[in-house]
């Protein structure tokens, strides 16, 4: 929260930061701003979450190919947690009941076919898939079912949040088309996990923007839409009753948790 | 909250972006002096009533958006009214159900509130009336009749709204799938954003029906382990494995949601649930069956497919009211 911005000292620069100190583009902000969003400007640029500039992080590149390898690595990453799953004390115990050890086989086979299919389409479009990542799963407790589970959760909510904050990065539609293919799988993984550890959280209010309605007395009066919170479309800023979109940075600042050194990935072009 | 970040990258994304705000430019003339009263906490509204500025109005919409974003309302409208009535009807909803199902219906309510937000002023409303949840189509004799009937035919626990509640956000989920490349333009790429996370959430709910209706079936209620029972049109997995053998089975033995797993058209672009080929890849495999490969991914339907279904619960008023008819 403390980099002091200047030029040249930092590999990755921003967008925000060349008005400071590079022409003005003639269009931009500042010729509109007085003298106090200026000011402000260099506060919150001071304030800037850059850990992106780490030399030792997998930048998993710029564009659509970016994106699809940023798919990749969370796919990999979550493949790599069901296939551990599925030889846990946990699940190899003889009184795990079936149900539960069914559910944790689809979602093995449904992440893998997902790391695949996501590694062959980048190869098939002459993209450099992202290498082997090598997990750090320590933090995860495998022994019971709860630590499984909430792990699972916080793949799965990522997950949603990831592929919902990156649809706007890809300029080809069928790769958008694909992501849509998987990350509503994804959201049924989630919400049944969250089911399973919680009954009837499947939309909590911290993956879901969670809506107060204010309904009409009678049902000859048209439901308009009043309610709390109301909230505009933006990168990162739900919609009422909608999923909390996250940021390819945002999101692999949580998922570094996960990766070994040498593993852990920046996404430094996505903004 | 980046505020000059977000600015710059909206201006880069959208060129348009400072004129829409305000045509004269000068918008931000105004956030500049009121910037020294401004405290944090107020920056997300003021941002919100610029957004409103901004893309608020229909009238700046390219046209294919505009009728993808009032076909997602209308579904919005279908689910909100049914979740809203089943909440008032007594007996209706087993009791260990209905904090989800009031959490669904806030959901479908914020969705509302969030597209016509986008739409404008002129966006459509419709009232419970403009649907028929029987399925019939204006008929009110349709096969899911007993639905909204408490412990009416095939509906002991709910059993057959639940059903229809799967079929109805599955229909959400596959709409706003197919809906998504036309958002994906450079001025409206917010909007994009907005429906990929309305998509996600129609998704969760959609897992969670299909958990209610496994416990039902192993009259486990207010239990998420229930096991499926394959071929999982009774007692579904929580994701669409094949096409669940049609979904759901209504009291006279038909399959009213068959069309909601099944191929839009073209079915190269819109397949049916049971497709286990992506990009033209085909992905079984010794290791990875069909089934498993069909469950993996959801697939998108084209929005006259959507509307031919949806039309089956649209009345007579709402039909009237031009309800899932228009032109794409």
């Amino acid at each position: 929260m403390s980099h002091n911005v200047s030029p040249g000292s930092q590999p990755h620069e921003t967008g925000l930061d060349r008005p400071l100190y590079t022409p003005i583009k003639r269009r931009s902000f500042f010729m509109y701003a007085g003298a106090t969003a200026g000011a402000t400007a260099l506060v919150l640029a001071g304030c800037k979450d850059d850990d992106n500039a780490d030399p030792s992080r997998i930048d998993v590149g710029s564009g659509d190919a970016g994106i699809l390898n940023y798919a990749y690595a969370l796919e990999q990453l979550e493949a790599a947690f069901y296939a551990q799953v599925r030889t846990s004390a946990y699940y190899t115990a003889s009184g795990t009941p079936a149900a539960i050890k069914q559910v944790f086989d689809d979602l093995a086979l449904h992440e893998a076919i997902h790391r695949d299919f996501l590694r062959g389409a980048l190869t098939a479009n002459s993209i450099t898939p992202l290498q082997d990542l090598k997990p750090d799963f320590s933090s995860i407790d495998f022994a019971s079912l709860n630590g499984i589970l909430s792990a699972a959760r916080t793949f799965e909510d990522t997950g949603v949040a990831a592929y919902n904050g990156a649809g706007r990065y890809l300029s080809n539609n069928t790769f958008l088309a694909l992501a849509g293919k998987i990350v509503s799988v994804e959201a049924r993984h989630a919400a049944l996990i969250r089911d399973m550890i919680t009954y009837n959280s499947f939309v909590s209010s911290d993956v879901v923007n969670t809506f107060s309605p204010t309904l009409p007395a009678n049902a000859t009066t048209a439901y308009t839409g009043a309610g709390t919170p109301s909230l505009s479309p933006g990168n990162g800023n739900p919609v009422a009753g909608a999923e909390r979109s996250r940021k390819p940075q945002d999101v692999l600042n949580s998922v570094n948790n996960f990766l070994a050194s040498g593993s852990k990935l920046s996404a430094s072009s996505f903004t | 909250m980046n505020l000059f970040k977000l600015i710059s990258d909206l201006e880069q994304a959208d060129p348009e972006f400072l004129d829409r705000i305000n045509p004269r430019r000068k918008a931000f003339k105004y956030l500049g002096h009121a910037g020294q009263k401004v405290t944090a906490a107020a920056v997300p509204a003021i941002l919100a009533s610029f957004f409103n500025r901004a893309y608020g109005q229909s009238s700046t919409l390219p046209a294919d958006v505009q009728k993808v974003l009032t076909l997602a309302l209308q579904l919005e409208y279908l689910e909100f009214h049914f979740y809203n009535t089943a909440l008032g009807i007594q007996g209706l909803i087993p009791s260990s159900e209905t904090n989800g199902i009031t959490t669904i219906r806030n959901d479908e309510a914020g969705h509302i509130s969030a597209l016509r937000g986008v739409l404008g002023t002129n966006a459509p409303s419709y009232l419970v009336s403009d649907f028929d949840y029987s399925g019939g189509g204006g008929t009110t004799q349709g096969p899911m009749a007993n639905a909204l009937v408490p412990n009416g035919a095939g509906n002991a626990n709910g059993a057959l709204f639940f059903a229809a509640g799967q079929a109805f956000s599955d229909v959400g989920q596959r709409a706003y799938k197919g809906g998504a490349p036309t958002l994906n333009t450079t001025g409206t790429k917010d909007i994009l954003e907005a429906a990929l996370n309305i998509h996600s959430v129609e998704a969760r709910h959609n897992s969670h029906f299909r958990t209610v209706r496994r416990a039902i079936v192993a009259n486990s209620l207010g239990s998420a382990t229930a096991p499926a029972v394959s071929p999982f049109d009774a007692a579904p997995k929580s994701w669409i494995s094949l096409i669940d053998n049609g979904g759901p089975t209504a009291p006279d033995n038909s399959k009213p949601a068959s069309a909601v797993y099944g191929a839009g058209n073209p079915a190269g672009t819109y397949p049916a649930d049971s497709n286990t080929s992506q990009a033209g890849v085909p992905l079984v495999s010794g290791t990875y069956s069909a089934a498993a490969v069909s469950e993996a991914f959801d697939e998108p339907l084209d929005p006259n497919t959507v509307q031919t279904i949806a039309l089956n619960f649209t009345s007579i008023a709402g039909k009237a009211k031009g309800l899932f008819q228009q032109t794409f």
